[in-house]
């Protein structure tokens, strides 16, 4: 039976050349499973994928943020975005979302073009994100961060004169979703009371509570100290079946858990695409993160 | 699941309940009633400061509620004085409709500058609420035959209301018109805060990017807000013509929107009641001091918003709660 | 047809003049926005500081024009240090309002010192004997004052933006202007600039308050008088920018003395109007970026 790499207390973000080097991946037992399960025909790309990009592009000036970048995330997916710094990672997130504007390219939400649509009524579509500083309304208490997210899905957050209290069943269903992910002894607390740690379970409760069909975690365990990353793992790994989710990470150890697909992007390009076997045993990833040097 | 039907916990209950009517909120209006029958040679200082009032609360919900910096909030003021002045003067002079059409047109014009403005943010926002309300100034001013330009607008006369209550020199009827008025203000803008697009407002505020993010139609809540508030003020400055019977351009001045922004924010935006607490501390100490002491009400003002802006952030309002904390806390 | 091109030359001449004013004035406000991302609404009154430091001392102390000026801009720019030492300097990350609110307040406090101390009259500045006067070039001849003005306008822009772009110092703003974080990263004393770029700002507002005390006058409402104008030029020019607020200012000063020259009645509108679509058009000004 294989085992996941042991995590110690000081090796919460391992780094690649730790599995690489290792001797190959072991993916938890978990994963395992399922790659035999009805999941994995879905990724053969049969019917539209939950979130596509072709040929996109950004370019600043002369800057080159983005090129070509054809994406596929079918629905129901665990798919892991990594490269190292700079290389594009969370540009690539906010053109998917809206808040920038490709230079070319088209981005499509289960098949429709949302290339010229804004960040809100991609939403409404079922694209949901959490960003990778927590980005909350801090002075509101937890179980209200939730609730407003839920009261936009629900389309009720426009009603100008019912009070906002009890009788739509938002702040229920608030209160339930922060009961699922464990954090609901905190729903009154104002959000910057609460331990960074906290805060990103938070981020990810008001993204769960669009009902997304797609979720982009971008660097969820970032700046999060290690003892409070395990029951971030397992959030991520107890998501919803259905939903397709696109995850930025640094920390291997949680990419190689979650993922069953990696794209490495390099400068602003896709340099490669597999399994994290694939990935794993590719030298030009090797070298991309660790230039001429060898393992230890 | 089961535990929320049978005792919803307490973070519900709170958020549940917060839009209830407690027994303070009836202090304002005891208070006002109070002065009405205390100071009888007074009201007709008191009525600007119900005016100001209305003024400052429509502010707080687009300033202090949405976190919209304006410098230009006097152009719906005046818009709505004008436009009280303006149909009187040509006859029609019963007061009631007089307010609704002068909050119709602030509105509209809210609306109007609010799509074309509110795209903006930041100091290019703020300077475009300074132009627009110059630019209306300025029109107003040159639109002499309709406004009275630097004259101002005379000869406006205005029916009793309902046929009975006339408007006497002691100010009586304007006073309690105000209040009325006012009370009306407040009903409207207390349930549109506590409202789920009040709410929205207030993460709009807090982290516009989360808001996109979750799907807000930002523009839209915005200018709806936006609107409205001009439509408050437009009734303000319709309640100032219709009581004082003349309007001028300073109805329209950077100097009146300068001060409904600093009235608020010694009172504490945000809050609902800030305008309840700013507006007669600074027009009662403006009423006493600034004629006596020009230089050194400049003065003074200067250095308190200096130290407001540097210190007590909120306001009054803020320094009040800080109090009542360590009082709890010692109790 | 000789009557127009005299207007136009009139207008150019004298729309220029202002515009030096107008840019002297601003540009400090233009890196300091830029730089420091502050609203500071009371620019101008380091403006009139600088202009009545100035007539004061060629009034009463019958100090010479030249050392006067000079005077005024170190006055300026010491004034500047201190309050940016001792009170803006705390406000730095501080919300818009917060920020607003605190500027105003500096121009409630200046204005009613600069009443207690001048009068609520405009104080006229007396240009020097040697300034005076007209001076025929070509065809037509010209009021000495204002030639000065172009004339040291020009230079002193100049200085500028060769001192912008070839110093250290300039290198420093520039780079912090661009991206903050990256250049407290590289080791820029992101402290001390702010500081010295505070000064050099307001300084060049002394400066400019001084010798345009002929084009704005000097009273102690001028913080707030021409505190739109002094936002439009560096809002439409482009917070942050070198180059941007003058050629808004360029545009503004031309703009207003045309106006003023051909259409008094709606000066003021048409400008505004303007400012306005520029805005919606540009955001961030002709030469500004988001941030």
């Amino acid at each position: 039976m294989t085992e996941p790499p042991s995590p110690g207390p000081g090796s919460a973000r391992s780094t690649l050349s730790h599995s690489v080097g290792e001797g190959g991946v072991r993916p938890s037992p978990a994963l395992a499973r399922e790659r035999e399960g009805p999941v994995a025909q879905q990724r053969e790309g049969e019917g539209a994928a939950a979130l596509e990009t072709r040929g996109l592009c950004k370019s600043f000036g002369a800057l080159a943020v983005a090129s070509e970048i054809d994406f596929r995330l079918e629905p129901g997916a665990r798919h892991a975005l990594i490269g190292p710094n700079g290389a594009g990672k969370t540009t690539f997130v906010n053109l998917v979302t809206g808040a920038l504007s490709p230079s070319r390219g088209r981005v499509l939400l289960a098949g429709e073009d949302v290339t010229g649509l804004p960040e809100a009524r991609r939403v409404k579509r079922g694209l949901a994100r959490t960003f990778q500083i927590n980005t909350l309304f801090r002075g509101l208490s937890v179980l209200e961060n939730v609730a407003l997210a839920i009261g936009e899905r629900r389309g009720v957050a426009g009603e100008l004169f019912r009070p906002a209290g009890r009788r739509s069943g938002v702040v229920e269903e608030a209160y339930a979703a922060l009961e699922r992910l464990g954090i609901a002894e905190d729903a009154a607390r104002m959000v910057r009371e609460l331990p960074y740690g906290r805060q990103r379970l938070v981020e990810i409760a008001v993204a769960l509570g669009l009902e997304p069909k797609v979720l982009l975690l971008d660097e969820p365990a970032a700046g999060v100290p290690s003892a409070e990353s395990g029951i971030i793992v397992e959030t991520i790994e107890s998501l919803p079946r259905e939903i397709a989710v696109l995850i930025i990470e640094h920390d291997m150890e949680l990419v190689f858990r979650i993922a069953r697909r990696i794209t490495v992007l390099v400068q602003g390009s896709v340099l490669i695409e597999g399994t994290p076997e694939e990935i794993a045993a590719d030298p030009r990833v090797r070298e991309v993160y660790l230039g001429e040097r060898e393992t230890a | 699941m089961t535990s929320l039907a049978e005792a919803p916990p307490a973070a519900i209950e709170a958020l549940a309940r917060r839009h209830r009517f407690r027994p303070s909120e009836a202090l304002p209006w005891l208070v006002a009633l109070l002065c009405f029958f205390a100071f009888p040679d007074y009201l007709a200082l008191g009525t600007q400061v119900l005016i100001s009032i209305l003024f400052a609360l429509s502010l707080d919900l687009i300033l202090g509620y949405g976190g919209i910096v304006t410098l230009g909030q006097a152009a719906f003021f005046g818009v709505g004085a004008y436009t009280a002045g303006i149909l009187a003067v040509h006859g029609w002079t019963e007061p009631l409709s007089g307010l609704v059409a002068a909050g119709a047109v602030a509105a509209v014009l809210g609306v109007v500058t609010g799509l074309i403005l509110l795209r903006t943010e930041g100091l290019t926002l703020l300077m475009l609420t300074l132009v627009v309300a110059e630019m209306i100034r300025e029109g107003a001013n040159k639109a002499s035959q309709w406004t009275g330009g630097a004259d101002g607008l005379q000869g406006i006369s205005i029916s009793p209301i309902f046929g009975l209550f006339r408007f006497d020199l002691f100010r009586r009827t304007s006073y309690l018109y105000a209040l009325a008025a006012l009370f009306l203000a407040w009903l409207l803008v207390r349930a549109i805060v506590h409202s789920p697009f009040g709410r929205s407002l207030t993460g709009i505020r807090e982290n516009v990017a989360r808001m996109r993010a979750i799907g807000s139609p930002v523009l839209i809540r915005l200018v709806t807000a936006y609107g409205i508030a001009a439509a408050l003020s437009g009734v303000a400055g319709a309640l100032l013509t219709q009581t004082e019977q003349f309007v001028s351009l300073e109805v329209l001045s950077f100097a009146r929107s300068g001060a409904v922004v600093i009235m608020l924010i010694l009172g504490g935006a945000g809050r609902l009641y800030g305008a309840f607490v700013g507006v007669p501390l600074y027009m009662l100490a403006q009423d006493q001091l600034a004629e006596q002491f020009p230089i050194y009400w400049s003065t003074g003002i200067g250095l308190l918003l200096i130290a407001v802006s540097l210190g007590a952030r909120g306001g009054v309002l803020d320094l009040w709660d800080a109090a009542a904390r360590r009082w709890r806390r010692r109790a | 047809m000789n009557a127009a091109l005299d207007s136009a030359v009139s207008i150019a001449f004298h729309g220029l003049a202002f515009a030096m004013v107008l840019y002297l004035v601003s540009v400090g406000l233009s890196i300091t926005m830029g730089l420091m991302g502050f609203v500071n609404l009371a620019h101008g009154a380091f403006a009139a500081l600088g202009g009545y430091v100035a007539i004061t001392l060629m009034n009463e102390a019958q100090v010479p024009f030249p050392l006067a000026l000079l005077v005024a801009t170190l006055a300026g720019g010491a004034l500047g240090v201190l309050l940016e030492r001792t009170l803006y300097s705390r406000l730095y990350g501080s919300t818009e309002l917060n920020q607003v609110l605190f500027t105003i307040g500096l121009i409630f406090v200046a204005t009613a010192v600069a009443r207690w101390l001048w009068g609520p009259l405009s104080q006229p500045l007396r240009p020097p004997s040697y300034l005076q006067g007209e001076f025929d070039l070509w065809f037509r001849s010209f009021p000495a004052y204002r030639s000065f003005l172009i004339v040291a306008g020009a230079v002193l822009v100049t200085l500028l933006w060769l001192g912008l772009e070839r110093t250290r110092f300039g290198a420093q703003v520039r780079a912090a202007v661009d991206n903050r974080r990256m250049a407290q990263s590289v080791g820029i004393n992101t402290s001390r600039l702010f500081t010295l770029t505070f000064a050099l700002g307001s300084g060049l507002a002394a400066l400019g308050g001084a010798v345009g005390a002929d084009i704005l006058a000097l009273d102690p409402d001028y913080p707030l008088e021409h505190l739109v104008y002094f936002l439009i030029v560096v809002a439409v020019g482009g917070l942050g920018s070198i180059k941007g607020p003058f050629i808004a200012a360029l545009a503004l000063g031309t703009a207003d003395i045309g106006f003023k020259y051909l259409l008094p009645q709606f000066g003021a509108f048409f400008i505004y109007a303007m400012t306005l679509a520029v805005l919606l058009w540009r955001p961030h000004g002709l030469f500004g970026r988001a941030r």
